[in-house]
């Protein structure tokens, strides 16, 4: 014979039960709904037209193994990243032009991201780390040779720096991972320092 | 008789001993003077074949013949020669800095070719001249020889212009020669290009190889004579 209150307190808990499931089921549908909203209505970059600025440009010559600045008009977009690859992009698209003083294919595609991080081990906390990542088709199309591809890796380092000062450091990836050079000499396991990279008619010992 | 007859033998033999021990002026051979040992690194090789050059040859190939060209012509003046490769294989960066240092060499040259640019391009490591210690890190142990290596890149220089070539010279990051504790440089060979940029040379042409062995060839030469220079192993 089970006693009369062990049988309402039974109840009382299996209504408790029921509730809950009911509750979890519920804060469970609103959480999935609210979930397929926020990606529904996740705003997405509307393409911006950024206003044109000068940009300073450090432009390789093969011929007498110089890095030279040069200006030149082009839509800037004032996130710092999007701007760092915007310049990069321009730079490419010079090397990947006929006449050009250092030949290279690809262009502006040949930039796939560039990231802004804290940069390591300097007294400036303001100072940046810009990693560079260039697609594969890029590295493999790039001419091999020492003075070729430190020319394209030093030219990179000055147009950052010339455009973006707060960037003292870059490094380089090859989609998305590292690789030892650039096409067969130019280290690309070091972090550049951009004030090595300076503009110089030819790079003199 | 039999006496005799050895006996004979013995002076016979004594006298052949006497005549070793004794050095005749003929063939006294010259004072052996500072060791002097230059290390040639062909680049690449193997898997890796560096640039394809517009003739259609590897770099890898191109670089191990002007390695063999220049080898004969410092074996020939008297230097001891040592090569990183002598054929198609591979040998990683720090083998060959290894090699380098265990000859405590005098002067290292690294040797490569490319399609693009024009003339010779001489390369010294960017590494900021510092103080020899006595543990050196290797990634840069060439810091400590940085000053011999720029010293050594204007002999070079001075060689390769009065040889009539286009030179440029240049401070970038190389791996393999930052490990090198000696003067070390990396010799670069461009296309010859005339006043309009045409290609008048190939990096693999045996004319122009020729003419940059000679002249480095040169270069070593007035190196080994130069009276700034001081011990391989001391910087």
């Amino acid at each position: 014979m089970i006693p009369r209150y062990q049988k309402v307190l039974f109840v009382i808990l299996l209504i408790a039960a029921l509730g809950m499931g009911f509750k979890l089921w519920q804060l469970r549908d609103r959480a999935h709904k609210r979930l397929l909203a926020g990606q529904t209505l996740a705003p997405t970059a509307a393409p911006v037209v950024a206003p044109a600025e000068q940009a300073t440009l450090v432009v390789a010559n093969d011929l007498d193994d110089s890095l030279a600045p040069q200006m030149h008009s082009l839509p800037l977009p004032a996130d710092p990243g999007a701007r760092a690859r915007a310049v990069l992009g321009k730079l490419l698209d010079l090397y990947a032009a006929p006449e050009s003083t250092h030949e290279i294919p690809g262009g502006a595609a040949s930039v796939d991201q560039v990231f802004l991080l804290r940069a390591q081990g300097t007294k400036n906390s303001g100072d940046q780390l810009a990693v560079v990542n260039l697609t594969g088709t890029f590295a493999a199309s790039h001419p091999a040779g020492l003075e070729t591809e430190s020319l394209t890796v030093l030219s990179i380092c000055a147009t950052l720096r010339a455009n973006l000062p707060a960037i003292t450091q870059v490094r380089f990836l090859v989609d998305g991972v590292e690789r030892p050079t650039l096409a067969g000499h130019a280290d690309l396991t070091r972090t550049y320092l951009t004030s090595e990279a300076t503009p110089v008619e030819g790079i003199k010992p | 008789m039999r006496w005799s007859s050895t006996s004979a033998l013995l002076v016979t033999l004594a006298l052949a001993a006497a005549a070793q021990q004794t050095p005749s002026p003929q063939s006294a051979a010259p004072a052996p003077g500072p060791r002097f040992v230059v290390i040639i690194d062909a680049a690449h090789g193997g898997e890796d074949t560096g640039a394809h050059l517009s003739s259609g040859q590897l770099e890898k190939a191109a670089n191990l013949a002007l390695s063999v060209r220049l080898r004969s012509l410092l074996t020939a003046r008297g230097f001891q020669v040592i090569t990183t490769r002598e054929n198609d294989s591979f040998v990683e960066l720090n083998r060959r800095a290894e090699l380098a240092n265990h000859a405590n060499a005098a002067a290292c040259i690294s040797l490569h070719a490319t399609e693009s640019g024009s003339g010779v391009h001489l390369f010294a490591s960017s590494l900021a001249p510092a103080n020899p210690t006595r543990f050196t890190p290797w990634k840069t142990a060439q810091a400590a020889w940085e000053t011999r290596s720029l010293a050594l890149a204007g002999a070079v220089n001075s060689a390769l212009t009065h040889a009539g070539l286009t030179v440029t010279l240049g401070r970038i990051p190389l791996p393999g020669i930052e490990s090198m504790t000696c003067p070390a440089l990396a010799v670069e060979l461009g296309p010859q290009r005339d006043a309009d940029k045409k290609v008048t040379a190939e990096p693999d042409s045996p004319d122009y190889q020729a003419q940059v062995a000679s002249a480095l060839a040169a270069a070593v030469l007035e190196w080994r004579s130069d009276p700034n220079r001081t011990g391989a192993r001391q910087p």
